[in-house]
C-alpha cells in the first residue's frame, strides 16, 4: 500500500489578484514532499456542523516554491466553493489540502524538445506552473503557449507572461481574444482553430510536445485538430475543466 | 470527530436538491452535476465501426470477439445508473444501453486461474478490474447513452460501465478484456490513484 495522501493545514501566506474575477493564493505546506508542474491538489472546506465540500485546482507555482504553492482560482458566481475562497479567505486563514495529484499532465525541464501549449481561460494555470519551473531551471528549449482568453482583461498572468517572453530563452506568447478586442488589436480574434494550431506550430517542429487545458470544446478542438495536422496523439495530452469545476 | 478542522466562515451551499431522497445516493466528497463533463489524458480516438471489434482474451479456452455489427445483436438492455468521478461530481440517474458483461462471458470457458480483468481501449489506455467486481450485473459495455450513439468524446462508439467505482474505471473506446490470473495496475492506477477506487470508500488516491 503507497504512502496516503494526507490532509494537512496550508497556511494562506498571500493572495493576489489576477484579474478582475481571477485571485491567486499562496499556500504554505507543513508536510510538502514537492510536486511537478501540472499537478494539482485537493482542497476540502468544512462547515461547523460537518458539512464538507472538497475540490480539484491545479497548481500554479513552480515545484522550486516548496513547501509554498499557488493556486489561481476563478471566481464562478454560481459556485459554491470558488466565491468562498474569493470571498471570504484572507491571508493567515488556513484550508485543508492534500496532493499532489496526477501524473500525466506533467512536463518538466529535464524533457528536452519543443514545446506547445494551449490554454483557454484558467486553463492556463498548470501550464504556468510548467513556464514558471521552464524559466527558473534556464531551459531554452523552443516553447509557445497559445493562450485563448475572452477579452483583453480577462488575460490571466498577462504582466508575467509578456516578462518571461521578453527573457529571448525560447519561450513566445500567442494570444487570441475571443470576444473583445482592444483598439488597434493585430492578434487573433476568433476561437481556436486548425488554421491558427498550423500557424503557430509552424516555428516549432512537429515533434513538438503539446500540453493542452481549457474547456472541453477548446479541448476537443485542439487535439483533433492537432492529429489532422499530423501529430501523434501521444505526443499530445489532455486536461478539461468545464462548467462543473466550481 | 471531535478533531475535525473547520474552515473559518465556510457555510456551503449544501447540496443541490438535498431534499433527503437524493442525499444518501452521493458518495461523500462528492458533488451534483447535470452536466456531463468529459475528461481525458489524449485526443478522442475514432475507429471506424467496420474496423471496431470487441475481444475477450487471455485465461480462457478461446478467446472471442465480436464485430460492431455482432456485437450490435448481443442482448443489450437499459441501465440507469448513478456515476462519480473522482474529480468530485456525481452524475445521478445516467441512462445507458448495452451488454452486460455477464452476457459476453456466456458460452466462454474461463481458466480456473482467471481472477483479474485488465479493459483495454484504443489509444493505449488501461484500466484493472477484480474478475469478481465485473460479474453478476456490475458492468456493461455501453453503445447508447441518453438514447443516442454514445458520442465520441464520451467514450463512443462503445465503452465500459462499472458503476460502482470511480469513472475512470469506466475506460472509454473500450476494445476489449483480458483476464489474468495476476492484478496489474492500469493507467491511472499507476499514477497514483486507488487500485480499486469504491467511491462509497473515498477510494481516490493510492493509499487511500
Amino acid at each position: 500500500m503507497a504512502r496516503p495522501l494526507d490532509w494537512q493545514l496550508a497556511t494562506v501566506a498571500g493572495v493576489r489578484d489576477e484579474t478582475d474575477t481571477v485571485r491567486s493564493f499562496s499556500l504554505t505546506l507543513p508536510a510538502w514532499a514537492g510536486h511537478r508542474p501540472g499537478q494539482h491538489v485537493d482542497l476540502r472546506l468544512t462547515a461547523e456542523d460537518g458539512y464538507s465540500v472538497e475540490r480539484s485546482y491545479s497548481i500554479a507555482s513552480e515545484p522550486e516554491r516548496a513547501p509554498e504553492v499557488d493556486i489561481t482560482v476563478e471566481r464562478i458566481a454560481d459556485g459554491e466553493v470558488s466565491p468562498f475562497l474569493h470571498d471570504v479567505v484572507v491571508p493567515g486563514d488556513r484550508l485543508e489540502v492534500r496532493g499532489p495529484i496526477g501524473g500525466y499532465f506533467v512536463w518538466e525541464a529535464s524533457q528536452p524538445g519543443p514545446l506547445l501549449l494551449v490554454g483557454g481561460g484558467s486553463g492556463v494555470v498548470p501550464l504556468m506552473a510548467m513556464l514558471r519551473h521552464r524559466a527558473r531551471n534556464g531551459a531554452m528549449n523552443p516553447t509557445r503557449l497559445l493562450l485563448s482568453s475572452r477579452g483583453p482583461g480577462e488575460i490571466i498572468y498577462r504582466d508575467e507572461l509578456d516578462r518571461l517572453a521578453a527573457t529571448n530563452d525560447g519561450f513566445e506568447v500567442v494570444h487570441t481574444l475571443t470576444r473583445e478586442q482592444p483598439p488597434g488589436w493585430t492578434g487573433y480574434a476568433r476561437r481556436i482553430d486548425e488554421a491558427m494550431l498550423a500557424e503557430v506550430l509552424e516555428p516549432l517542429d512537429r515533434e513538438a510536445r503539446v500540453y493542452v487545458c481549457g474547456p472541453t470544446a477548446l479541448v476537443e478542438t485542439t487535439a483533433n485538430a492537432l492529429v489532422r495536422i499530423g501529430l501523434a496523439p501521444s505526443q499530445i495530452r489532455t486536461e478539461r475543466f468545464g462548467p462543473t469545476g466550481t | 470527530m471531535t478533531d475535525r478542522f473547520v474552515t473559518r466562515g465556510f457555510v456551503g451551499r449544501r447540496r443541490d436538491g438535498d431534499d433527503g431522497s437524493t442525499a444518501s445516493r452521493i458518495p461523500p466528497g462528492q458533488y451534483i452535476t447535470r452536466d456531463f463533463p468529459v475528461l481525458s489524458a489524449g485526443p478522442t480516438p475514432r475507429t471506424p465501426l467496420d474496423q471496431w471489434s470487441f475481444t475477450i482474451q487471455g485465461l480462457l479456452k478461446q478467446p472471442v470477439s465480436w464485430s460492431w455489427e455482432e456485437f450490435q445483436a448481443l442482448p443489450a438492455r437499459d441501465w440507469t445508473v448513478d456515476i462519480s468521478c473522482v474529480t468530485k461530481w456525481t452524475k445521478l440517474d445516467m441512462r445507458w444501453r448495452g451488454v452486460s458483461v455477464d452476457t459476453l462471458l456466456e458460452g466462454v470457458e474461463l481458466d480456473e486461474r482467471a481472477a483479474f480483468v485488465i479493459a483495454y481501449s484504443d489509444g493505449g489506455y488501461t484500466t484493472n478490474l477484480p474478475l469478481a467486481d465485473v460479474l453478476n450485473g456490475q458492468a456493461f459495455v455501453a453503445y447508447e447513452y441518453d438514447g443516442a450513439p454514445l458520442a465520441p468524446e464520451h467514450g463512443g462508439p462503445a465503452r465500459l460501465v462499472v458503476p460502482a467505482r470511480y469513472f475512470w474505471k469506466s475506460a472509454k473506446w473500450v476494445r476489449g478484456l483480458r483476464l489474468q490470473e495476476r492484478d496489474e495496475p492500469g493507467f491511472w492506477e499507476s499514477l497514483g490513484y486507488h487500485n480499486r477506487g469504491d467511491q462509497w470508500r473515498e477510494e481516490r488516491y493510492s493509499g487511500d
